[in-house]
């Protein structure tokens, strides 16, 4: 019954090997067993889940299931669920308890999907450990004798998957946290092209950035999930109104012919002897199944991470301002005025990372500053985003690293946050440029799990869950686990 | 550009948040570590770019003017910290 994929669970329901109660109660006993070690999720929804099983069980009975009905599953907890509480891992919302669903989760309802809980993750999505949430950090199931990180921010939905506490959860994504989580914790994750999945209901970091996605074993399991995540949403005005094909259609399409592009400023000294070999390794694998392969150049790669640090921290300290300690979330104790209440309840509920990366936007945006930074910033990021554009007249794919290593330990970067920040150095361009960008497993480095990053042209995940699982279905990465599973 | 503890407590208080006097200045220390990473931005020949505000260059969708029931006031205050008749309460601002 162990690392299970959705497809194969659906498969077992329908063929009455077990009952979607059963199968949620065989989850919720690993999670009760195994999560005290690795602290993946802060909500469990046991009763609420089981009956809602019952109700698939139902259903699935009367012949009406979609392959969703019965599948246990958890949302990261930063998607508002309605009764459920969701607290995007910080204190100021240690107590929300939100009024209605993220367009995500009633989605996920609308097919039958059972939620067993809200896993864990860096505070407000800031972080790329999992060591700032405020309800303590997230072990990678992976780690043996010292304690690893699981990466960040969706460190929650990755460690859960990996440690077969969940087959699935979703995920989110503003500069890699979807993509450098899978890669650290041996899974199979995708960012969406910006706007495919609705934002409704999803707490906001950097609104331009921000995408859900998919965290899953394999490309087949990303594909489903996001036939069900992604959908034209009235709600958000940046959802993209244009229709959503079967991502599960074009799997098994052969991928000779394809050109992938390498990015020779992805590919330098600072990347490991074992990295580098590794990726070199999937290539060849690749070219086995009929991919060509050409060096491509990003020129404006090395600004991403400075462009993305002048945005994503310019449109937190615009959304975060809504904390206010007046309609929702933490409120000081007897505040003695109007002034006093908003600096009390927002000092005590954010935390230090949080609130360095408002400073910083607050900062980039103050008076005298905003051309230098904010202005100058949304300019580089239009070059990095034409260097895509003209990188895709030449190919149909490009493959570099996820991150820049395997699972690192605990406090391993010092407490200096730009060294923190590097971790994404990889990913960020595609957040910036707003292109759909997935990471699978590659190989193992010390037997840690490593990923391999696919990025897209707009709106071509489909290609990418294609050459994921044509890779997949010649390769058994993605189908290892933790020892201690 | 170095940010000192008096740019942090002006920029705190704009943001609405308290520094405490022994965190300050590693804050200090961190974010001007981060605006010298940032400061590389300004090496780059940005004329004539216009700044990209949407991947798409999409523009603010509208939707039809129709009147629609908003009815969820009561759901929407149980979550609030303190409420009355229907009102969120905050500290007398006005003597």
């Amino acid at each position: 019954m162990l690392n299970k994929t959705v497809k194969e669970l659906s498969q077992g329901l329908t063929d009455g090997e077990y009952s979607s109660v059963e199968l949620c109660q065989h989850y919720l006993n690993r999670i009760k067993t195994r999560d005290p070690k690795i602290n993946s999720f802060i909500t469990v929804i046991e009763e609420q889940a089981l009956r809602s099983a019952e109700i698939a069980d139902k259903t699935i009975a009367a012949g009406n299931a979609t392959p969703w009905t019965g599948i246990p599953f958890a949302h990261k907890d930063i998607f508002c669920t309605e009764g459920v509480l969701t607290t995007c891992g910080s204190k100021m919302l240690e107590n929300f308890i939100p009024p209605y669903d993220a367009t995500v989760v009633s989605n996920f309802k609308t097919v039958g999907a059972v939620c067993l809980g809200k896993t864990n993750m860096d505070e407000f999505a800031m972080g790329s450990s999992n060591e700032t949430s405020y309800f303590g950090k997230v072990i990678n199931p992976w780690s043996t004798s010292e304690q690893l990180v699981p990466g960040g921010s969706s460190g929650g939905s990755a460690a859960a998957v990996a440690a077969d506490l969940v087959p699935i959860a979703t995920a989110t994504d503003t500069g890699g946290s979807i993509r450098q989580p899978a890669s650290l914790c041996g899974l199979t994750g995708l960012k969406p092209t910006y706007g495919r999945v609705s934002r409704y209901g999803m707490i906001a970091f950097a609104s331009s950035l921000d995408q859900g996605g998919p965290m899953a074993r394999t490309a087949e399991d990303a594909a489903m999930m996001l036939n069900v995540m992604a959908s034209h949403d009235p709600k958000d005005s940046t959802s993209i109104n244009k229709p959503t094909p079967d991502y599960t259609a074009g799997l098994n399409k052969s991928i000779s012919g394809m050109t992938i592009g390498l990015p020779k400023e992805f590919f330098n000294e600072h990347l490991s002897h074992a990295l580098q070999d590794t990726i070199q390794t999937a290539i060849k694998q690749l070219e086995g199944l009929g991919a060509n392969f050409k060096e491509i150049s990003l020129p404006h790669s090395d600004l991403s991470v400075p462009a993305y640090y002048v945005i994503a921290p310019a449109e937190c300290s615009a959304n975060l301002s809504r904390f206010d300690g007046v309609r929702y979330g933490h409120r000081c104790d007897n505040p003695k005025d109007l002034m006093d209440l908003y600096l009390r309840s927002r000092s005590e509920g954010f935390g230090d990372e949080v609130k360095r990366r408002i400073l910083i936007g607050a900062y980039a945006l103050s008076a005298g500053y905003y051309d230098a930074y904010y202005k100058k910033a949304q300019q580089v990021r239009r070059l990095i985003k034409n260097d895509f554009v003209t990188a895709y007249n030449d190919v149909d794919m490009i493959l570099s690293p996820t991150s820049p290593s395997e699972a690192f330990g605990f406090d391993s970067k010092g407490d200096d946050p730009v060294k923190m920040y590097l971790e994404d150095i990889f990913t960020i361009s595609t957040n910036l440029a707003g292109l759909p960008g997935m990471s699978l497993p590659a190989g193992m480095i010390n037997n840690l799990p490593v990923g391999m990053q696919l990025i897209g042209n707009y709106f071509e995940e489909a290609k990418m869950l294609n050459i994921a699982h044509q890779f997949q279905s010649i390769t058994d990465w993605h189908t290892q686990s933790p020892q201690n599973n | 550009m170095p940010v000192g503890p008096e740019d942090i407590h002006k920029i705190a208080h704009l943001a609405r948040l308290t520094i405490e006097d022994d965190k300050i200045l590693k804050i200090s220390e961190d974010i001007s570590n981060i605006l010298s990473l940032v400061e590389q931005l300004q090496n780059t020949d940005t004329n004539n770019i216009e700044p990209m505000a949407h991947p798409m260059d999409a523009t603010q969708t509208l939707r039809e003017d129709k009147v629609t029931q908003f009815d969820n006031r009561d759901k929407l205050q149980a979550v609030a910290p303190n409420t009355k008749d229907g009102l969120f309460l905050v500290p007398r601002v006005i003597e």
